[in-house]
């Protein structure tokens, strides 16, 4: 008796032990990257660093000004192209799909989801790039978009139905028509999270580098409109950090501080949103 | 459950029956004709042939267990219950002698208001909830649309409470409130018929009281049904009370006939708590 009472416990001790330190590993390594981030891209960053352009190699000094105006266009395309079609089809999901299809507009999303940033890379690279005959902006923004769809579509859906059944009843048995009632009572009241799920979608998709590298690729200077090659902070880091010289290697780093610095304030800020207590406002 | 007890003196069935002679339900003038009504939920057959009809101006109150339709009957009334998915309905239901069933939906629920169960204010501000069916329904804008707003929540014995507050969220008034809010909300596009699916059974007996205060000023205008599992409730409010069992409607007759001398032995078991 007392021997299984000892073993039961020591196998508690442990397991308990095994499990937490797991959880800590999780949590280290976020703070791992957060802290050698930190202490090697702070040193490099510089007011120049965010204001200026590359300058040629053997130059000291210059920045990444066009790559982090470049990464903002991108997104902007991508949510151009990909937050409505997540959205529409995350409403039609939560609140009119049937059953049939419904479960394969989630099992594709799913496997949308799954599919290797590279392959949506070379994909839109098929689609897009070659009939145009170069790479541009609204390329890298079409792949960044299409890799934002799902992650909209299944937080959209998840968010209205948390929506208690009952608002929308009440908008029917008050003569509005479905979608009225959708629109008006249950989209207003999951809006917030609705919105955060956009947030982090922009968020996860900011710092991809393999789909552009086939799509948006990269230059050196500013690239006005949508329709040229333009630079983007991940595209940037990948170059930089593989490059001979010293100079790039300290501001691949830097590149890389602020991109995370940008990702983590938009995460942080989306949860904020989210966090909130409820207010309504007269509309 | 005072007007109850004196049942058990009762004697045979056929005895009473004849007892009942010529104290059967009076004539009135019917809001609702409801003829051979059948409703399924997928292959589950919810009623059976219900026929009833609903007198104008009364209210009328429908018991029953749990489960034994009296709600989804409620819910064919305004057709609400097309909400619902691989559900079929068969049979007859007029309104001032028009169907139903082939009215504009629109219209229809403009007519035949609803409260649920569980308050159910739109997260939105107490104004925007009210004036949500006059949006809807379109016409009402500015002062109009204000005048009608503050006419509901009067009607609804509400505006002394909220009328300070009318751009604050209506989440945050108590469960009583909401439920008004809820009944203000219906009443703002003028119903001529108020369903009200056990609209009380959330509340605590002080605010229970205040909505069926309302129900009686309400009737002026409004015909009222109500679904409720508070035998006692029934028998305070309503005029007419139908007692539904199974998917059956058993006994349909003014409400004192019903719970005094019941005609049928179901419904002289329910009420006497011998089930349900």
């Amino acid at each position: 008796m007392r021997y299984r009472s000892i073993w039961r416990k020591t196998v508690n001790a442990l397991m308990l032990g095994t499990t937490g330190l797991c959880a800590l590993v999780t949590v280290s390594v976020l703070i791992l990257i957060l802290a050698y981030l930190a202490v090697k891209g702070w040193r490099y960053l510089s007011w120049s660093f965010l204001t200026q352009l590359p300058k040629p190699v053997g130059e000291a000094g210059g920045g990444m000004a066009n790559a982090i105006v470049g990464s903002g266009k991108l997104l902007l395309v991508a949510a151009v192209a990909g937050v409505p079609v997540g959205l529409m089809a995350g409403i039609y999901l939560a609140e009119f799909g049937g059953k049939t299809f419904s479960f394969m507009v989630r099992y594709t999303t799913d496997l949308l989801n799954g599919v290797p940033s590279i392959v949506m890379g070379i994909f839109i690279y098929t689609i897009v790039v070659l009939p145009m005959g170069h790479f541009s902006a609204l390329a890298g923004g079409l792949a960044l978009g299409v890799m934002l769809i799902p992650i909209v579509v299944r937080s959209t859906e998840e968010f209205l139905r948390a929506v208690p059944g009952t608002l929308l009843e009440g908008a029917l048995a008050l003569g509005a028509s479905r979608w009225r009632g959708v629109a008006t009572v249950v989209i207003p009241a999951a809006f917030r999270g609705i919105a955060t799920g956009v947030l982090l979608s922009l968020a996860r998709v900011a710092g991809e580098t393999a789909p552009l590298l086939f799509t948006s690729f990269s230059n050196r200077y500013w690239s006005p409109g949508w329709s040229q090659p333009i630079a983007s902070l991940p595209v940037m880091i990948y170059t930089y950090a593989i490059s001979p010289y010293k100079s790039w290697r300290q501001q691949a780093w830097a590149a890389g501080f602020v991109l995370l610095a940008l990702v983590l304030l938009v995460n942080i800020g989306a949860h904020v949103i989210l966090s909130r207590r409820h207010s309504v406002q007269r509309g | 459950m005072g007007a109850v007890t004196n049942l058990s003196s009762m004697s045979s069935e056929a005895n009473r029956g004849e007892q009942l002679t010529g104290r059967l339900l009076r004539s009135f003038e019917p809001k609702f004709r409801v003829s051979h009504l059948n409703f399924y939920y997928g292959a589950v057959q919810a009623l059976h042939d219900i026929s009833l009809a609903i007198p104008q101006n009364q209210i009328t109150a429908l018991i029953g267990p749990s489960g034994c339709g009296k709600s989804t009957f409620l819910r064919t009334l305004n057709r609400m219950s097309e909400t619902i998915r691989h559900t079929r309905v068969e049979g007859e239901i007029l309104l001032d002698n028009e169907d139903i069933f082939s009215m504009d939906l629109v219209t229809l629920r403009r007519r035949v208001g609803m409260v649920f169960q569980k308050p159910n204010p739109f997260p939105k501000t107490i104004f925007d909830n009210v004036a949500y069916g006059l949006r809807v329904n379109g016409g009402h804008r500015g002062a109009a649309l204000a005048d009608a707003v503050e006419a509901s929540l009067r009607r609804a014995a509400l505006w002394d409470e909220v009328k300070d507050q009318l751009g604050k969220s209506a989440l945050a008034l108590s469960g009583g409130q909401q439920q008004r809010l809820c009944i203000a909300r219906a009443l703002a596009v003028n119903p001529e018929v108020l369903l009200l699916d056990e609209p009380c059974s959330a509340l605590d007996p002080i605010a229970t009281a205040k909505i069926e205060d309302l129900m009686f000023t309400l009737k002026e205008n409004c015909t009222i049904l109500i679904v409720t599992h508070s035998m006692q409730q029934a028998a305070r409010v309503s005029t007419h009370t139908g007692f539904f069992l199974l998917g059956k409607l058993i006994e349909f007759n003014e409400t004192d006939i019903l719970f005094k001398k019941p005609l049928r032995k179901e419904t002289e078991d329910y009420i006497t708590g011998r089930f349900g």
